[in-house]
């Protein structure tokens, strides 16, 4: 292709793109009921409004989705390894971990959530803390560490076995050789997926603010009762969206560098 | 002559398929046994039952004057005198070379960091491989790479060294700098067991060459009687074929 026709192609691409958007913002803005829309979501005083104090409650989520990272990133890895231990011995532990994994990836995140944040409070038990947030956070790492404990999985079993035995073949016990050779190449090649659960998450913080946690969501709920405008609910749907594309773009960028890697490999 | 290696009747199926019937083996100190045959002969199957990489079902091996084979033996003090290479290098790609070479002298010996690699400097060295510590197994030439496969077998001091067709991966052109460093190997007075497809290097290096025909030694003797006057027609037929390749 010459210089000239992807110059040109460029130009149609730009053109065919601003005409297509406007045709569709034209097409949106003089839709019956577009004046109702308009005033319940997209208030712009509402907004300005809501907007501080559903930023305040976002960093709830962003607290909530911090810690619940650390634990399931160290949970998930030791159910991974526990569910890839060899030998006859070790049937009961890989059971465990089959079980695990089945039932957390079964149950609706939300149902966890209730069941922990309404049910563990109501036990009245010493030394167990009240805060719904806290149970919301334990509720999130169950969950989350089921689909995380899968995708390290996935990976240690990417890894040919040839890279054990080479390590074994050396002397090494199995625990040297998963823990030098096997774990670093497995969590290498995991990195994208792992991001993608990632996003999961940071959205899935908003399900805390069910048990009546005062994140994003639920400020915007509040808000949107009091005014019976919805535009609060657009305020929180967008500080989301903030957090995740870039995130987003991110994984994609990283698979891409993989595979371009991969692909420049020499042989 | 004391014997590095005994096999006695050695026996592994897997699953239906028996893939070593019955193999009978002896190896001295210093000696150098290469082992030719048809793919599926069971050649690097033997070599992997040596390291313990695979459990036998049946006879016994013995390593040193101690059988590796009954209960009770760790296998991980076993494999630390016992060195293997294989076909495909298997170098850990997420470490540079001196770390390759390093790990298992740390890990399995306990030997300290500047130890290991002071020694392992030493040894990369020897095999004109000094300026490649830092670069990482993926930037090097196959030939390259399985010298770095060497070299880690050796760093944990083996007393006896299995290589597994260690240049069929390799470029014609790369195989030479390999099977330099096994000729000097043998030179040193190293124990080994050599799988190979090269038969002027089995000729050249060996001093017994065994000829393995579906999971047993058919025949073995020095290169010369082997190779250019075979008793059994098979070994003849394989030789036949060999020829005609244009690999002898």
């Amino acid at each position: 292709m010459s210089g000239g026709d992807g110059r040109r192609g460029a130009v149609v691409a730009i053109a065919s793109t601003v005409v297509f958007f406007t045709l569709l913002l034209v097409a949106i803005t003089h839709a019956p009921g577009w004046p109702e829309v308009r005033r319940t979501f997209f208030d712009w005083g509402q907004f300005k409004d809501s907007l501080p104090e559903i930023s305040r409650a976002f960093l709830l989520n962003v607290k909530i989705f911090c810690i619940a990272e650390v634990f399931i990133l160290v949970f998930a890895l030791l159910l991974a390894v526990m569910r890839s231990l060899p030998g006859p011995a070790a049937l009961p532990l890989r059971l465990l971990g089959i079980g695990y994994a089945d039932f957390f990836r079964g149950v609706p995140t939300i149902l966890v959530i209730a069941m922990l944040g309404f049910g563990a409070p109501a036990l009245r038990l010493k030394h167990v803390p009240l805060s719904t947030t806290f149970w919301g956070i334990v509720a999130l790492v169950l969950v989350y560490t089921a689909y995380v404990s899968e995708v390290y999985r996935a990976g240690i079993e990417s890894v040919h076995p040839s890279q054990a035995a080479a390590a074994r073949s050396l002397g090494l016990t199995h625990w040297q050789s998963l823990r030098t050779v096997v774990l670093p190449q497995a969590v290498r090649r995991v990195i994208p997926p792992l991001l993608n659960d990632f996003i999961g998450l940071q959205k899935d913080t908003a399900l805390v603010g069910f048990l009546g946690s005062v994140e994003a969501f639920k400020q915007s709920q509040i808000d949107a009762a009091a005014t019976f405008n919805y535009t609060s609910y657009v305020a929180a749907a967008l500080l989301f969206v903030a957090l995740t594309i870039p995130l987003a773009r991110f994984t994609d960028w990283l698979v891409l560098r993989d595979r371009r890697r991969r692909q420049a490999a020499p042989r | 002559m004391s014997e590095a290696l005994v096999l006695d009747g050695v026996r592994k199926s897997f699953g239906h398929v028996e893939v070593l019937r019955g193999i009978d083996l002896r190896v001295a100190e210093h000696e150098v046994v290469c082992l030719i045959g048809a793919s599926g002969s069971g050649k690097s199957t033997l070599l992997r039952c040596v390291n313990l990489l695979e459990p036998i079902d049946a006879g016994r091996i013995v390593v040193e004057g101690q059988e590796i084979t009954t209960a009770g033996v760790d296998v991980n003090r076993v494999r630390r005198h016992i060195g293997i290479v294989f076909q495909a290098y298997n170098l850990f790609p997420h470490m540079s070379v001196l770390r390759n070479v390093t790990l298992a002298p740390r890990l399995a010996l306990g030997v300290s960091q500047t130890e290991a690699s002071a020694q392992a400097m030493a040894l990369l060295d020897r095999f004109g491989l000094a300026d490649k510590w830092d670069d990482y197994p993926e930037s090097l030439s196959g030939g390259q790479q399985q010298r770095v496969a060497i070299v880690r077998a050796l760093a944990m001091k083996p007393d006896l060294m299995l290589l597994d067709e260690v240049t069929s991966a390799l470029d014609p052109e790369l195989i030479g700098e390999v099977l330099e460093v096994i000729r000097e190997l043998a030179a040193g007075g190293m124990t080994m067991l050599i799988v190979t497809h090269e038969m002027s290097f089995a000729r050249d290096i060996a001093d017994r060459i065994c000829f393995l025909d579906a999971g047993a030694i058919l025949e073995q003797g020095p290169p010369g009687q082997i190779l250019s006057e075979p008793k059994e027609p098979r070994t003849q037929q394989f030789l036949q074929r060999i020829i005609e390749a244009g690999r002898l």
